[in-house]
């Protein structure tokens, strides 16, 4: 591993010592939480699977009803039925902390459930009925769906980047001011030696004469 | 940071059109040039965006530029023709991306 670039004396050994504390000390401290950020999305994780698995087949149900529905009456008509919502779906989207990552937090408000269906029964199908009740049921699963696999999207990432953060400590910055402090020790050792040296041999020259 | 937000569905016609009874605004798309100036126009307005997986999985870069945000969240659902695995694989993802190895999955 190559040493820093920087002259051998006291001073600068002292600053890097300072600097080895503080990256050992930060080494420490990344690493704790990207213990807990795995153990964070580890949890999350395994509730965004399930929840997807349950909503795939629900969504894949609901759309199949809603298919059957448009094969039996016209496009026209399922469309003009469909045209004018009586409901809507309001959420209020703000953010939440996991770690120090913004994560999304939704708040649903759910329209009541008696008027969902905008539209007379006469002209259509009873499919598509029983789609809309499914889809209006599964819209509150959706978002949850939505805000979970959001925060393991944001919260891999960024286990990630805090990886390469460790890592960068671990294995580049911690040897390097290692490896520079024992060059700068080797250094002031030997010049010490050679002061000394140079010492004896004028005191022993100035013996002789 | 609390707004209102709203929701968007974004898939085939055949595919949509049932999400709009429930008071969800839905966009239509036929491919992928379609899909991605559709993404552009409501990454700004909506919270959440629902797109079938079927574009999803044609406009993969473009999600994948939107997930470092809080928001929008754009989530894959299955279409009408029922799932295709893409929603899965983008968990199984993560897992990879941020233990080293998937734990989840073993198959």
């Amino acid at each position: 591993m190559a040493r820093l670039a920087v002259n051998p004396t006291r001073m600068e050994l002292r600053r890097l010592k300072t600097r080895l504390k503080t990256a050992t000390r930060g080494h420490k401290l990344l690493k704790d939480k990207s213990d807990e950020m795995v153990r964070r999305f580890m949890e999350m994780v395994r509730l965004n699977k399930s929840l997807r698995e349950e909503i795939e087949g629900e969504v894949a149900e609901a759309l199949r009803s809603f298919m059957l529905a448009r094969a039996v009456s016209s496009s026209e008509d399922i469309e003009q039925a469909l045209s004018m919502p009586k409901v809507e779906v309001v959420l209020e989207a703000g953010t939440k902390n996991i770690m120090g990552v913004d994560v999304p937090d939704v708040k649903i408000t759910m329209p009541t459930p008696e008027d969902l269906l905008p539209y007379a029964f006469a002209g259509t199908p009873s499919d598509l009925d029983s789609a809309v009740i499914k889809i209006s049921t599964l819209t509150e699963k959706l978002l949850r769906l939505a805000e979970v696999e959001k925060t393991c999207n944001m919260l891999a990432d960024e286990i990630e980047k805090n990886r390469r953060r460790v890592n960068a400590l671990e294995y580049v910055m911690i040897p390097q001011l290692n490896e520079t402090i024992k060059y700068i020790l080797m250094k002031l050792d030997e010049n010490e030696r050679g002061n000394l040296t140079r010492l004896m041999k004028v005191k022993s020259m100035m013996q002789e004469n | 940071m609390i707004k209102s937000g709203k929701i968007a569905v974004i898939g085939d016609k055949d595919s949509v059109l049932a999400f709009r009874a429930v008071g969800v605004e839905t966009f239509c798309s036929n491919g992928m040039f379609e899909t991605n100036d559709l993404l552009k126009k409501l990454k700004d307005e909506y919270a959440v965006i629902f797109i079938t997986e079927e574009l999803a999985a044609q406009v993969e870069e473009t999600l994948n530029r939107l997930k470092s945000r809080a928001y929008p969240a754009v989530i894959p659902i299955p279409g009408g023709l029922g799932t295709n695995g893409f929603g899965l694989k983008g968990i199984k993802r993560d897992v990879e991306k941020a233990i080293g190895a998937d734990i989840l999955f073993d198959d």
